[in-house]
């Protein structure tokens, strides 16, 4: 399934900036940013942050205004709309629940603003609760319910007026490992069941591989590009990009030269092998061992040199090796990424 | 080895030999340490000394004076159980005295809360750096002068040739000031000389303390559950009713505590500005002083406790700490 946006999309940006403060403290946060995502698709928007990510996802809300640019969703303008008179909900980073209201008062209250009627109100707030596995909290305060429960409230709360698009502002940052695993899958699957459009925010790279249709990788108030999670982590369109998706050998000069024969590359950890002299496309001295359980990490010093490390990423099972000994190191010639040079 | 490292060694070995017998401070530390109870004691008997026995013991005091009576001809207390003061009090002039009381501290606590909450919501959510330092201090600079200053400052001020005059004629607006000065039971003579002015000082001299609370109240909600309520399709009118009011309650409970009880107690202001209908402040400030009956003061000082825990707990019913 490809999502080259044609036809409407669900939401468009067009030009848009977003300049905080003035003068010597000044901040470009969003410094130009095209963007469309089709109905349907789950689109993460993946930086560190300071990136612009999140202001891009507020603008789209209608909690910032930007500066200059349009933004369009399902193609109408609502560049300087209020959010309430946008059909866009959002789960928010703190989850935001009204700590004076029960729980089923919390996920009517789109409802309730809209003047529907009490009775309807209560059953389909019953429902959305069933939809996130919360039957029966209703009668609760937020203050009662654990973060992963809580997080399940803001998904209902968010989606019961039926948004055309649903924001998510990191929404699983607040929650362990293991929760945080369980809700992407839940949150994966919710999306496909309703069909809506979701936009994420999340600095986490896995979570945005694991979860996305597309990914838009910001840097710098700019995205640096938008794709695929495959596209994006196996030919990334930037040195930042490279580094940030996953790990990454990135060569430049000489050593670029000599191993790939590009003026700049990247190669996967994973994708390095160790082996035989014969036919090695690298040798080197060990420098360090890292073992992770699912994979072990060997830093070698490029033999001939100087000052290049390699890293290579092992699955279980490899040889094992020491520190201070020789090695040597084999790739495809597929798995060498080529990069524009570092200059530009 | 250095000098200096030398010296620190030589140092560290004299300890030892110096603290063979702890000293008394040593001793001291460690029995605080190991008996949390005895420091917990030696800094809460001083309060409580104070509260105990100066604050409550003086209101015990008081409220067993309001059961004694007074001897009609030597004016001397007599210290007997008796209920008269109570049934003086259900006299007609004194009932009248206790609801213009509550009726004017309910009116300035409105007032206040209709006046402040702007200013408060400003304050928490809006005014940022200098701009916010200047409004707190424009808030609380009132409260560095003496009460006295102020209030005869507005006495001047609402005079017949006073400020307030002199601008309506300016803008000639005088006949709207007259119209609201011939208002019967609001207006009087001047406005220093009128319910009104009572109204407007007490409004004016409580002020801060009813937008400190809501400040602070305000400022500790979220700013993101005032986008959520926008996002889920309120419009700003429904998101102040069903949002920001709701969780600003306890800071407007504690603020019209403040501009409640004080306007309940206060026997300077309605001598100063004001007509002569009398404020239950006053009846307790003559009774004691002039008609030396205390009983009878004390008596009617109960008045203000008794309105106060009951609007506390109307405050408690109608859900105004829900949000603590």
């Amino acid at each position: 399934m490809t999502y080259e946006v044609s036809g409407q999309p669900a939401v468009e940006l067009q030009g848009v900036h977003c300049v905080f403060g003035a003068g010597a403290r000044e901040v470009r946060a969003v410094d130009g940013v095209d963007l469309a995502i089709a109905p349907g698709e789950f689109f993460t928007l993946l930086g560190p942050s300071g990136s612009g990510k999140t202001t891009v996802l507020r603008m789209v809300g209608g909690f910032t205004l930007p500066t200059a640019g349009r933004i369009l969703i399902g193609g109408e303008e609502v560049t300087h709309r209020p959010p309430y008179a946008r059909p866009v909900n959002t789960v928010f980073q703190d989850y935001a629940l009204f700590p004076h209201m029960s729980i089923a008062d919390n996920v009517a209250y789109g409802l309730m603003v809209r003047g529907v009627a009490k009775a309807e109100r209560r059953q389909r707030a019953a429902e959305m609760l069933a939809l996130v596995q919360l039957q029966g909290a209703g009668e609760r305060r937020p203050a009662q319910l654990s973060g992963g429960q809580r997080q399940r409230v803001a998904l209902a709360r968010a989606l019961i007026n039926r948004p055309q698009l649903l924001l998510l502002d990191e929404p699983l940052g607040a929650l362990d490992l293991k929760l945080r695993e369980q809700m992407q899958t839940e949150l994966k699957a919710l999306q496909r069941q309703l069909g809506i459009t979701f936009v994420f925010v999340t600095h986490d790279q896995h979570e945005a591989l694991s979860m996305s249709d597309r990914i838009g990788v910001f840097h710098a108030g700019r995205l640096a590009q938008v794709g695929t999670p495959q596209a994006i982590y196996d030919r990334p369109a930037t040195r930042f990009v490279a580094q940030f998706v996953g790990a990454a050998n990135l060569l430049d000069g000489d050593a670029a030269r000599h191993f790939t024969g590009h003026a700049s590359a990247m190669l996967r950890p994973e994708r390095i092998r160790l082996g035989q002299a014969d036919g090695a496309r690298a040798s080197g001295t060990v420098a360090e061992v890292q073992y992770f359980g699912a994979f072990t990490r060997v830093k070698v010093w490029a033999a001939g040199l100087a000052g290049v490390q390699l890293q290579a990423d092992l699955p279980p099972g490899a040889v094992a090796i020491e520190p201070g000994t020789t090695t040597h190191l084999h790739w495809d010639a597929a798995a060498v990424h080529a990069l524009a040079p570092a200059a530009a | 080895m250095t000098s200096a490292g030398g010296a620190a060694m030589n140092a560290a070995m004299a300890l030892p030999a110096a603290g063979a017998r702890p000293t008394l401070r040593r001793r001291v530390s460690d029995l605080l340490y190991t008996r949390r109870g005895l420091l917990l004691l030696a800094l809460l008997v001083p309060p409580l000394l104070w509260f105990g026995v100066v604050y409550v013991g003086s209101l015990l005091v008081l409220l067993a004076n309001a059961f004694w009576g007074l001897d009609d001809f030597t004016g001397q207390v007599v210290r007997e159980f008796t209920l008269k003061n109570f049934a003086a009090l259900a006299e007609g002039a004194n009932v009248d005295v206790a609801l213009r009381t509550v009726a004017m501290a309910t009116a300035v606590t409105l007032a206040s809360i209709v006046l402040a909450f702007p200013l408060a919501y400003h304050m928490a959510r809006h005014a940022r750096g200098a701009a916010k330092a200047a409004l707190y201090v424009a808030v609380m600079l009132p409260l560095w002068s003496s009460y006295l200053v102020r209030l005869y400052a507005w006495k001047l001020l609402l005079a017949k040739e006073g400020a307030v005059s002199w601008l309506a004629a300016q803008l000639h607006m005088t006949w709207a000031l007259e119209a609201l000065l011939g208002i019967p039971g609001l207006g009087g003579q001047s406005l220093s000389f009128s319910t009104l002015g009572t109204f407007i000082v007490f409004v004016y001299l409580w002020l801060p303390f009813m937008v400190l609370p809501i400040q602070a109240a305000i400022e500790r909600i979220p700013g993101s559950l005032i986008e959520a309520s926008s996002d889920l399709g309120a419009g700003p009118a429904t998101t102040l009713r069903r949002v920001i009011l709701p969780l600003a309650l306890p800071g407007i409970a504690a603020g019209s505590i403040f501009t409640f009880s004080l306007t309940l107690g206060d026997y300077i202001v309605p001598q100063v500005i004001g007509d002569s209908t009398m404020y239950i402040g006053q009846v307790v400030y003559l009774q004691q002083g002039t008609a030396g009956n205390v009983p009878f003061a004390a008596a009617f000082s109960l008045v203000p406790i008794l309105v106060i825990g009951v609007y506390l707990w109307l405050a408690r019913r109608l859900g105004a700490f829900d949000a603590l």
